[in-house]
């Protein structure tokens, strides 16, 4: 499996990372690097092998569904790069 | 004042009972070395106000808790309540948490003193602390005129634990940023079992195999430090509602009659004598000291670096998603006409580091369409197979295993630059089957390489078993007798 500049850009762009036009193809070359690595894994027998999901075999905790926290806004709003009357801004999402 | 900085946890808990020595004492010479230890560059945020002000109410306190008065460094990857920490990224650049993480708020319980917050690697992505935002961490060792990485993630704990700037230190550990830099610099670090110490506030990187675990001058102090920071916290949905031993008072030293494996997988091709020297060294400390030693098969032990590159990164990329410049850190500066899309975009450009946004976007590719089933669910099924190795080891009566640390001494910062990314993983190839399997394992320094730098052996327990694997580490110590400290350059 070989990556192109082509997938690289639709990964970043995914990935939400900007990368430049010129980086594209030295990007590619390192996914094919690490993929390359990692397609060892093909010659695994994992015939019959369920995919692990916990690695202790622990049931999660339930618990009373009502609300334990909140009523924090000044706290949950101070480390934002721009929050204004309560909420935190960004630009301009609906048209 | 220097020759505090330079007692174990243990010692300084017995001298402050005694009255011997006060915590503003302890904190003052901590404080001082830190200002001395510039050019190692480990703490990267000072609070020596904050220090001050804990050590004062430790020396007032009656009936203290285990760690009352002691001072530790805090790994920037634990969120701090009013205190920077941003992971050694900038996109968390003027983060200062509203809360404290479960780990550092039992360590504050216990009545430790925080002297501030330590370098590591970018979101703990890195062998040798070279990708962080505060610039490399540097090793207290040195043996000609370069300087040498501490390890990574956890290198600034390393150093600052290593070089006597702190008592002791927190790590974190996701694939080996514990064990590794304990070995590189010549200290002890035990990476617990997953879900032994909560997640809850520690900032997150992969969270199947993230633990977090203490770096410490010697075992004892390990035991003291990890019974300090582990136990149930609802917080934390996959922390283990077990007790918690005293798991310093289970250091006997006795470890007669133990069976130690020996995984012949780990013998790898191309590993330097020195390495093969010292792990045949361990295992002739262990059966004098009364253990059975056993050959062993992990068979899939070569299959766990791959497995951890899919893993790690795919759940690093879920993870990481959370930094988008709305609610934390930074933000990038937009143009006219500018969105959303381009707000993230343009924010995780200049906010992530090369090594972050490359696992990032490898992440993504193996969790996206297509390929979900090639890579994620394959490596999740490789995984499943690597802990089995280890459950049948432990079936045939196995109690601990011994393997190297590290497959080589501390190397020189910048030296890997050139290298292919998958070199720098290989650093981690001892310890990553432990994370993948949720076992604990303990990093114990051993010996000193031909040129003069620290070499650990590392032993892995059976899974909740830490006090009996503290107990075998502790008689390694003692047949090992390593007392080498770096020579002050700094």
């Amino acid at each position: 499996m070989s990556i192109d500049t082509e997938t690289a850009r639709k990964v970043a762009h995914l990935a939400r990372i900007r990368v430049e036009e010129d980086e594209l193809p030295a990007l590619a070359g390192e996914f094919n690097a690490i993929l390359g690595f990692i397609e060892q894994l093909q010659e695994v027998d994992v015939e019959g092998v369920e995919p692990m999901t916990s690695v202790t075999p622990q049931r999660l905790k339930r618990r009373e569904d009502v609300v334990t926290d909140g009523d924090q806004q000044d706290k949950v709003l101070a480390n934002a790069p721009d929050a204004r009357e309560g909420f935190f801004a960004v630009p301009k999402v609906v048209e | 004042m220097s020759e505090l900085s330079r007692l174990k946890i243990s010692e300084a808990r017995d001298a402050l009972r005694k009255g011997e020595v006060t915590s503003v004492e302890l904190t003052e010479a901590c404080l001082a070395e830190i200002e001395g230890g510039g050019a190692l560059n480990a703490f990267v945020h000072d609070t020596p106000d904050l220090a001050l002000e804990q050590a004062k109410a430790a020396d007032t306190r009656k009936n203290g808790g285990s760690l009352n008065g002691i001072p530790l460094g805090i790994k920037d990857l634990f969120c701090t309540k009013g205190v920077a920490s941003q992971a050694a990224s900038k996109i968390l650049d003027g983060f200062r948490p509203e809360y404290e993480s479960t780990v550092s708020q039992n360590l504050l319980d216990a009545g430790a003193v925080m002297l501030g917050k330590l370098n590591m690697d970018e979101f703990a992505m890195g062998s040798s602390n070279e990708t962080s935002i505060y610039g490399d961490a540097v090793n207290p060792w040195k043996v000609d005129d370069r300087a040498l990485t501490p390890g990574g993630s956890s290198g600034g704990s390393a150093a600052a634990v290593a070089a006597d700037l702190c008592l002791g230190a927190t790590g974190t550990d996701t694939g080996g940023s514990i064990r590794q830099p304990a070995a590189f610099t010549g200290i002890t670090g035990i990476k617990p079992t997953y879900g032994r110490c909560s997640r809850w506030g520690i900032v997150a990187f992969a969270s199947s195999l993230d633990q977090a675990g203490p770096m410490t001058k010697d075992v004892r102090d390990a035991a003291i430090m990890l019974q300090a920071m582990c136990g149930h916290d609802p917080k934390d949905s996959t922390s283990a509602d077990l007790p918690v031993p005293d798991f310093e008072a289970m250091l006997t030293g006795d470890i007669k009659g133990k069976t130690i494996g020996i995984p012949r997988e780990y013998h790898m091709e191309g590993m330097p004598d020195e390495i093969e020297a010292l792990w045949a060294e361990g295992r002739r400390m262990l059966q004098d000291a009364g253990a059975r030693l056993v050959d062993i098969s992990l068979p899939h032990t070569k299959y766990a670096l791959p497995t951890y590159y899919v893993i790690a990164p795919a759940e690093a990329s879920s993870n990481l998603a959370r930094y988008d410049g709305v609610r934390f850190g930074h933000r990038a500066k937009l143009g006219q006409g500018d969105g959303i899309t381009e707000m993230y975009e343009k924010t995780r450009a200049e906010g992530f580091g090369q090594e972050v946004k490359r696992r990032v976007m490898v992440g993504t590719y193996v969790l996206s369409a297509g390929f979900y089933d090639a890579y994620y669910n394959r490596a999740r099924k490789v995984r499943a197979l690597i802990k089995r190795d280890f459950e049948e080891a432990f079936a045939q009566g196995v109690d601990a295993i011994l393997t190297p640390a590290t497959p080589s001494a501390a190397f020189g910062l910048g030296e890997m630059a050139e290298a292919d990314p998958v070199a720098m993983y290989l650093n981690d190839v001892f310890t990553v089957t432990v994370n993948l399997a949720g076992l604990p394992g303990i990093s114990v320094p051993a010996g000193l390489n031909s040129r003069g730098l620290p070499l650990g052996l590392q032993l892995i327990g059976r899974p909740w078993e830490e006090g009996d694997l503290l107990n075998t580490a502790y008689a390694l110590e003692q047949a090992a007798g390593f007392v080498a400290k770096p020579g002050r350059w700094w």
